[in-house]
């Protein structure tokens, strides 16, 4: 059975022929975007005007995401901007500790027991003129019950008194630098980097392993994908038990499920001949909306927690280099494997030192095992410099840049950590196009919220919270975000010939608009209303999922 | 859970011995429940003879040990593992290659009633320097072997004795507070580096199986009730060339005390329950070097303690 879709205008991202009125689709896949007389030749077919007055553009690509996002919805809302929950509701930035501890009291008066855990997420006490939060203002909220905030970066947690005591914590003599001490010697309960967090997370709800979606989790994830426009989104830190698939398998493969899912393997916990192994297993069990076999490595950090590999001259603030998470020999080794085994590799590198080592240990790789066409790609890659950028497009690597931390820590970036001329070169979208190399933008949900037209409109503009413009020349424009955002995305997921525009025999995948996103201006990109989806064929209204 | 846990770090850049150490210290383990926590991207590192059963991430290996791998969070590995009730002596943590087991360390003492013993970073003597100026890893690799109380200067039999000086000499200005101790195959004595908790009622015990330094031991009866704190730190003392001080004391009010030292670390901790007197006080160090009279000299400088030669 064939439908052909009608509407408003169809942004197909095919440069043959660029708009159209009506799409066919049958069993899931596009027979043609044009014209209706066009696309009738085909054969007998309905006729579906849901889309009369909306405009059509390929279902957007998140290439670096976690369905993690669907999990914090469990949590209470903390952060600085608004954001919406799975449900559709908008929940209102907060703009002061005040303003956290009274959301905070509204939810513990609702919860039943006393007993368990209150739970926040993405706080952001930068924008708070740098009052820290402290124990003694989550005590207001609690005393019996404990209390655990994560921060917006997820590199630091905030706890009450209750949380502390039952970790042990709430003693003199502590003496860690990432455990900052009041005038009575006691831990403030601003809890910074993963070692100093981790001993709290039992005792306030944030279990180890919350990265890894549970069912609940995935499902909500789907429906935030129908809200941001979202067809295909990439999971990019999966330990992928078996389990986890079974489980991913069978919900994703629901009539109703929305969302095309990509879940890479974290290259973590087994060598690199079983992990190998293992993705070319998990490969062969993927489907349409569950596609696995990818590799994820972490290189370095982040850059807002020091922990990014940067080259000389280092930060901006003098903290010391960052820190390693793969040696030199073992990525290697993964690269090479994975080379010859045909499995691509995405390497989270944020600092300019980490790509550095990519790039040296793939130009190695290569040597010996010449693979055309392996799309490697740079995850963060946020310090890039032109020559980097070179010597992707040399070795045939994509790159997956990040333009969401200009808008959220770009301010922090300038002041901070890398200084004013190199947070106006990060995220370098214009000089990775004008280089030719294959380019995707994302958001790291929920690091940053899931929407890649907000991510769009980041790299249009570049604008920070307190509206610096942050590097001028490497703004892009709205033509080539849009594209960046839907094949350049699917391009890096090794999905372009399926997905990522709307022409004949690819997959039936739109995000449905209000607004048309090249009318509306580069300035208001963010502000393009979206209806829903289609995914397959199958019609997702954001309102009722 | 409230018996104290000593733990060692062993730390070091890829290739330098750190897992040879490891299944030399499970052979030796001589009735030491360990527990060996490693993180790496390798397969758990212990020789397939030693692993009785494997069920996903957990080795169970001949004598009541554990190994396991902790992926990227340590911590909460600890946790668990100390969730578990399972009886365990000693934990031996085998950090990855770009770890920095000073981090890591310091993280330990968040962990309620872990005790850190010391830190064994080993250098591989062919490369180590090599690796020092290494333009990715460098400042790693130095970090690791400043952050040493005992660096294994491993695979000594693969270069001259010039260059042995020469290295040792070198890793001595660039770790300074680091005891260094070469070694062939990374096979120290267990009791270089493991404590059990009935030591001080066993007799003489040799330090056996290292193949370059020889190593001495000499053994103290302890009398008085002192500050343990402040003779462990005598024992710490440089100048004394001790690379390990372990035993029980009793404290200014009479009370049972552990006294650990691991070259410059000196620590002391609640004395295991099972312990009911104080015991002999063990210290190990290169048998030219270690001075018993030195020794006992350091010891009654902290009076109201007094030593005598066991």
């Amino acid at each position: 059975m064939i439908t052909i879709h009608e509407a408003r205008r169809i942004l197909t991202f095919n440069p043959a022929r660029p708009a159209a009125t009506h799409v066919a689709v049958r069993d899931g896949r596009i027979l043609g975007a044009g014209r209706l007389e066009e696309l009738a030749g085909w054969g007998d077919y309905r006729l579906d005007r849901t889309f009369a007055d909306k405009v059509l553009m390929p279902g957007l690509v998140e290439g670096h995401s976690h369905v993690a996002e669907g999990v914090q919805w469990r949590f209470v809302y903390c952060g600085y901007f608004d954001r919406t929950d799975p449900d559709g509701k908008v929940w209102s930035g907060l703009k002061s500790i005040e303003e956290v501890v009274a959301r905070l009291q509204q939810a513990n008066a609702a919860a039943s027991d006393p007993s368990l855990p209150l739970t926040g997420w993405a706080l952001d006490p930068i924008y708070f003129d740098n009052r820290r939060m402290t124990r003694k203002d989550l005590d207001r909220v609690s005393t019996t019950r404990p209390i655990g905030i994560m921060h917006a970066s997820g590199h630091i947690m905030n706890v009450n008194s209750k949380a502390l005591e039952l970790a042990g914590m709430l003693r003199r003599g502590i003496n860690h630098p990432g455990i900052p001490l009041d005038d009575e010697g006691l831990p403030t309960g601003e809890m910074k980097g993963p070692e100093a967090m981790t001993p709290l997370g039992p005792h306030v709800g944030l279990d180890r392993g919350l990265l890894s979606a549970d069912e609940p989790g995935l499902r909500a994830f789907a429906r935030l994908c129908v809200r941001a426009g979202v067809t295909t989104a990439a999971d990019l830190a999966n330990l992928l038990p078996q389990p986890a698939v079974d489980m991913m398998l069978r919900v994703t493969a629901e009539q109703d499920f929305p969302a095309r899912i990509v879940p890479l393997r974290i290259a973590r916990e087994i060598s690199p001949v079983e992990l190998v192994d293992r993705v070319l297993e998990l490969g062969r069990l993927s489907t349409d909306r569950l596609r696995l076999g990818k590799i994820k490595v972490v290189v370095d950090g982040s850059i807002q927690g020091f922990s990014a590999r940067l080259k000389a001259p280092g930060y901006y603030n003098g903290a010391p280099n960052g820190l390693w998470y793969v040696a030199p020999e073992q990525l290697r080794e993964i690269l090479e494997r994975s080379l010859v085994a045909g499995v691509q590799v995405h390497c989270h590198t944020n600092g300019d030192e980490a790509t550095d080592l990519v790039l040296d240990m793939l130009e190695l790789a290569l040597r010996k095992h010449p693979s055309p066409n392996h799309r490697f790609t740079l995850q963060h890659c946020q310090l890039a410099n032109a020559a980097q950028f070179r010597r992707m497009r040399a070795l045939g690597m994509c790159v997956n840049l990040f333009p969401n931390h200009h808008f959220y820590w770009g301010d922090q970036h300038y002041a901070l950590t890398v200084g004013p001329e190199r947070a106006e070169r990060m995220n370098a979208c214009a000089t990775a196009l004008a280089n030719g190399v294959p380019m995707a933008i994302h958001s790291d949900a929920p690091v940053t919220p899931l929407g890649p037209l907000f991510t769009a409109w980041c790299a249009v503009n570049r604008r920070t919270a307190s509206g610096r413009v942050l590097g001028e020349h490497e703004r892009i424009s709205v033509a080539d975000a849009l594209r960046t955002i839907t094949l350049g995305a699917a391009f890096t997921l090794g999905l372009d010939d399926e997905i990522g525009s709307i022409e004949c025999g690819k997959r039936a995948d739109f995000a449905v608009l209000e607004d048309d996103p090249t009318e509306i201006g580069g300035e208001r990109l963010k502000d393009v209303r979206i209806w829903g989806t289609v995914l397959g064929g199958r019609i997702f209204p954001a309102a009722d999922i | 859970m409230s018996s104290r846990l000593p733990a060692t770090l062993i730390g070091g850049y890829l290739g330098a011995g750190k897992t040879t150490l490891v299944n030399a210290l499970l052979r030796g383990a001589d009735g030491r429940r360990l527990a060996v926590l490693v993180n790496d991207f390798g397969e758990l590192p212990i020789d397939a003879d030693l692993i009785e059963a494997r069920e996903g991430n957990l080795l169970s290996i001949s004598g009541g040990c554990i190994c396991c791998s902790f992926g990227s969070d340590l911590i909460a590995a600890i946790m668990e593992l100390r969730a578990a009730d399972r009886p365990i002596d000693h934990l031996l943590i085998e950090t990855s290659g770009v770890a920095l087991p000073g981090t890591i360390a310091q993280s330990l003492q968040l962990i309620p009633d872990i005790d850190v013993n010391g830190i064994v970073v080993l250098a591989d003597a062919e490369s180590v320097r090599d690796r020092a100026a290494d333009r990715y890893m460098g400042d790693t690799v130095l970090a690791q072997l400043a952050a040493a109380d005992i660096i294994v200067l491993n695979k000594v039999d693969l270069i001259s004795p010039e260059q042995i000086s020469a290295t040792t000499a070198w890793l001595k200005q660039t770790a300074t507070r680091a005891r260094v101790l070469p070694a062939q195959r990374a096979n120290l004595p267990p009791e270089l580096i493991l404590t059990r908790q009935d030591e001080q009622t066993k007799g003489r015990f040799f330090a056996s199986g290292h193949d370059t330094a020889q190593l001495a031991t000499v053994g103290f009866e302890i009398d008085g009730n002192g500050d343990p704190e402040a003779l462990a730190q005598a024992l710490a003392d440089a100048s004394l060339h001790l690379l390990r001080v372990k035993g029980i004391v009793r404290d200014r009010h009479g009370a049972l005390v552990a006294v650990h030292v691991m070259g410059r670390r000196a620590s002391v901790e609640p004395a295991p329950r099972a312990v009911q007197s104080p015991g002999r006080l063990v210290c190990i160090g290169v048998a030219h070097e270690i001075d018993a009279k030195a020794v006992a000299d350091a010891i009654a400088a902290r009076p109201p303690y007094s030593a005598k030669l066991a």
